[in-house]
């Protein structure tokens, strides 16, 4: 069973991403975009990550991307006539080869290393929830504040910047 | 089982198609969205390490990404915003003041 | 059922408030006052029936209404302590509050603000069952400060005047004062203790050393001197009258300035461990009662004379708490809720039916013009003065027969003199407005009027409370009242037994009596048989009179020594900024002006020379990579990507195996 939902979440995931950036009308990318993100999630159900399903489906997909939507909602964008780069051929080709030859090579490599003190039996008994808390709570608890100063300064920051400029401002930029 | 390689070689096409996506788009919001699978790209390595290697760290970096991401979302789309108020287009192409 | 009660006593009221505060410009004065009272009133009912409850099991039950706070070593919840202390204290806040709010129906009829004035009642009632129920520190201590910032609100009533204005500043800086003290014993008791409930504190309470014990007991005391106005920091009360008379009835006279009475009863197991602290509560007491008394003979402003018999009528319940008749000092609190309520009330009405004149001097022969509000000031003042055998009289009386029979001989002295004080000014009081020769502006005159039945109903029943409220005290030491407390008030080891016998119980009984009706007859004699005599004894000691009717000069000498020193300071480091700092700032500046003088010459000379040779030689350089610079966003892309490659190129083929950076091998 895991193998087959493994099979249909990747290979969804992949196809929307393509979609994402292959599609002309920017709306039609992000909802591409909503599809991986759900997908991506369900990868996270299989890897015994309950939590960060739900913060996926939550965050990424309710708040990131209607953000993303809001945006172009808001910009109202036209679809344009070129939406490629110029040269996009070369560019796509030259990036197919570089990402193929890391792909062999990421695959080829041998991957492990120290072993963790969660093993998945420990993770299920009280749940992904718990054993993320009390390990964000007490060896990451710093990390974690920064996470929340930064998230404050994004705030501060997204509001600095789209404010309704001043006249001030407008008369700044005339200059 | 799946191995643990299936999981990085998902990751890395994911990660590929982000990066191809940068490089080609020139709808600015393209971009960020492309960036957005780059991440959820890196987001599923380090979750698949996190159960392999038995360790709950690889989660909660996971976690502290999607963190990111909504900071970087947040900013990005303002910078869109002012931007497209002063020039009225998303087109990375036209956005060359960094020349001088 | 029982918890649900429980919980309905403060959350009433607290919906009024709500609904008034947030919706109250939307509907009627009518709807927003029959919220006020009507919630207050069901509140009170909810307090009889816990009583009942209480009375029939007599077990003390915590109702937990919400876990507040749990971390570490602190578990703190907004639960309720229900026990007879309690019940009492609810009984008497929600009984007086309920009559209160239904006297000020009447007297704030029309005045601006009327909903305000009802939503602030409303809260204040919140945060005093907050005050009395809560079962633990943090719980007393947010209904503490609620209490606070309801009087601060309601002295400034009137906020375009500026005398309230200050009133109020003045009632909420002192209580800080008072509020830190308080503080810092939470603070104490936490660090010792690890909790913060009574019930663990008071049992583990024998752990604790004198010295300690003795430290918390004092911060407590200086809590509770804040908020019950006792010296030193007894200012802030007589100002407080600035406040509309409904606000001095219920907040300054009957229930808030209660609330460091309470607390003391309340923590009396840590009391009863430093004798010390209890010594002191003793003589903050009957220095108070005395000394608030004598101000109280010369005042002119009637509420100012109320105010002053407040603070020496809560010097009493100190001096009871210092001498350990617990039960007695919240008898005292219990029927001078009643009689002080009523008196203030009443003088209210007197107030009213004088538009507003407050000045004693121009009263007088008001009797037969509010015969009603006569009749029912006049039991107030029997009652105060303890004249047998309304209610201040058992309570009082109790209070100083504790003091005699347990060797206290000096303290019984001054409540003795106090008491000779209280009936004499409390009786002067009554002849100056109710008896003699009119002196009203015949303005004023024309318009005398006995107030609205809404004003007088709750006054007659708060005079029939101060005939009867005395009799569940009796007997003195063994009457219903004690019983019911007895749980409380007796600490494991030791604290209140009876051992006076009758015939000295009723000696002092009698003693008291004649001391009131001595102070009433020296009061006939001054102020109704020969009304020249008082003036002939006031121009005969100029200097003592004129100290009482400055009260001592005590705020002046505390803004002498606090508030005048305070605003030096404030001019000094005024100045200091404005020379020094400034200095500073201004000399760094023109240093670095002159400075930048003379660079710039040496600048414009020799370094633009040099580093015109050095831009040019890069100008050269660099017309060959600027292309690199496109500005293009995409192309700065591509070299990071680049560069990326190249940076796993190095990790996995050319570094892996050798050093195992990026991967190690299983």
């Amino acid at each position: 069973m895991v193998p087959f939902f493994f099979v249909y979440f990747s290979l969804v995931s992949i196809v929307a991403g393509v979609l994402t950036i292959a599609f002309r009308n920017p709306v039609h990318c992000g909802l591409a975009l909503l599809t991986l993100l759900l997908h991506v999630a369900g990868l996270f159900v299989l890897l015994n990550a309950e939590f960060l399903f739900a913060v996926q489906i939550i965050v990424y997909a309710g708040a990131i991307l209607v953000l993303y939507l809001f945006v172009l909602m808001l910009l109202n964008l036209k679809t344009e006539e070129r939406y490629l780069h110029a040269r996009y051929a070369v560019i796509l080709f030259a990036a197919a080869g570089i990402c193929g030859e890391l792909l062999l090579l990421v695959l080829r490599s041998p991957f492990g290393g120290l072993k963790g003190d969660a093993p998945a039996e420990a993770v299920l008994k009280d749940g992904a929830s718990y054993a993320i808390g009390i390990k964000m709570f007490s060896d990451y608890l710093l990390p974690f504040e920064i996470v929340g100063v930064f998230l404050l300064g994004a705030i501060i920051g997204a509001i600095v910047l789209a404010k309704t400029p001043t006249t001030v401002d407008i008369e700044q930029s005339d200059r | 089982m799946v191995p643990l390689s299936a999981y990085v070689a998902v990751s890395a096409v994911l990660f590929a198609t982000g990066l191809i996506g940068v490089l080609i788009r020139r709808n600015f919001i393209i971009v960020l969205m492309a960036v957005e699978i780059m991440l959820n790209a890196a987001n599923i390595n380090l979750v698949a390490f996190s159960y392999y290697l038995e360790s709950m760290a690889g989660q909660i970096v996971a976690l502290f990404v999607i963190a990111i991401a909504a900071g970087e979302a947040a900013v990005g789309l303002a910078i869109i915003i002012v931007v497209f108020r002063g020039r009225l287009s998303t087109n990375v192409d036209e956005l060359n003041l960094l020349k001088w | 059922m029982f918890e649900l009660l429980v919980i309905l006593i403060p959350v009433l009221p607290l919906a009024a408030v709500l609904l008034n505060g947030l919706l109250g410009s939307r509907y009627s004065h009518d709807i927003a006052h029959r919220l006020g009272w009507g919630s207050v009133g069901l509140s009170f009912l909810c307090a009889v029936g816990i009583f009942v409850e209480t009375l029939r099991t007599g077990v003390a039950r915590e109702v937990v209404a919400y876990r507040w706070i749990f971390g570490g070593d602190l578990t703190v919840n907004l639960a309720f302590l229900v026990d007879p202390l309690t019940c009492i204290m609810m009984l008497v806040v929600t009984g007086v509050g309920f009559l209160i709010h239904l006297y000020s129906v009447g007297y704030m009829h029309g005045e601006e603000g009327f909903t305000r004035f009802f939503t602030y009642m409303n809260l204040f009632m919140v945060s005093m069952l907050l005050l009395v129920m809560g079962s633990n520190y943090l719980v007393l201590f947010i209904g503490w400060e609620g209490v606070g910032l309801c009087s601060y609100l309601l002295i400034g009533y009137y906020y375009d005047r500026v005398s309230a204005a200050k009133a109020a500043t003045k009632a909420f800086v002192v209580n800080r004062i008072g509020d830190a003290g308080f503080l810092l014993a939470i603070f104490l008791i936490f660090v010792n203790f690890k909790t913060l409930d009574y019930t663990q504190v008071f049992a583990q309470a024998s752990q604790l050393s004198t010295g300690m014990a003795t430290a918390i007991a004092l911060c407590l005391l200086i809590g509770a001197v804040g908020k019950s106005a006792q010296i030193p920091l007894y200012t802030w009360l007589p100002d407080a009258m600035e406040g509309p008379t409904p606000v001095s009835a219920l907040i300054h006279a009957a229930t808030m300035v209660t609330a460091g009475v309470y607390m003391i009863v309340r923590n009396h197991v840590l009391y009863d461990m430093a004798p010390v602290a209890l010594t002191t509560v003793a003589w903050v007491g009957g220095l108070t009662a005395l000394f608030a008394a004598t101000i109280g003979l010369v005042q002119t402003d009637i509420k100012r004379v109320l105010a002053y018999s407040t603070v020496s009528q809560l010097g009493y319940m100190f001096l009871a708490c210092g001498i350990g008749a617990y039960t007695a000092a919240i008898f005292h609190l219990m029927t001078h809720a009643f009689f002080k309520a009523l008196l203030f009330l009443s003088a209210g009405s007197v107030i009213h039916a004088l538009s507003g004149e407050q000045d004693i001097r121009n009263m007088g022969g008001l009797r037969s013009k509010i015969p009603w509000t006569h009749a029912l000031f006049l039991v107030g003042t029997l009652a105060i003065a303890g004249i047998f055998p309304l209610a201040g009289f058992w309570s009082k009386d109790e209070i100083m027969a504790h003091a005699f029979t347990h060797g206290q001989y000096v303290l019984y002295a001054m409540a003795a003199i106090g008491a000779f004080l209280t009936a004499f000014y409390m009786f002067r009081l009554t002849y100056l407005t109710f008896y003699g020769r009119s002196r009203l502006d015949h303005h004023v005159a024309e318009h005398v009027h006995e107030s609205p039945a809404v004003m007088i109903g709750p006054l007659v029943v708060l005079a029939v409370l101060s005939v009867i409220g005395g009799f569940p005290g009796v007997p003195p030491e063994s009457g219903w009242f004690h019983h019911f407390l007895h749980p409380v008030t007796v600490a494991a080891g030791g604290g209140e037994e009876h051992g006076a016998g009758f015939g000295l119980v009723a000696t002092l009984m009698v003693v008291a009596t004649a001391i009131a009706l001595l102070g009433w007859g020296l009061a006939h004699y001054l102020y109704s048989v020969r009304t020249e005599a008082a003036d002939n004894l006031a121009a005969r000691a100029p200097g003592a009179y004129r100290t009482l009717l400055n009260k001592y000069y005590v705020d002046e000498l505390y803004d002498f020594l606090f508030v005048e020193p305070a605003k030096r300071l404030g001019v000094v480091w005024d100045w200091f900024d404005r020379t020094v700092i400034d200095g500073i700032v201004l000399g760094v500046g023109r240093l670095t002006q002159s400075g930048s003088a003379g660079s710039t010459w040496i600048e414009k000379h020799a370094i633009y020379g040099l580093i015109n040779v050095v831009g040019y030689a890069n100008h050269l350089a660099a017309r060959s990579w600027r292309r690199l610079q496109s500005g293009k966003v995409h192309h700065y892309a591509a070299i990071i990507v680049a560069g990326l490659f190249i940076l796993v190129h190095l990790i996995l083929v050319w570094w892996s195996g050798s050093s195992g950076i990026g991967v190690a091998s299983r």
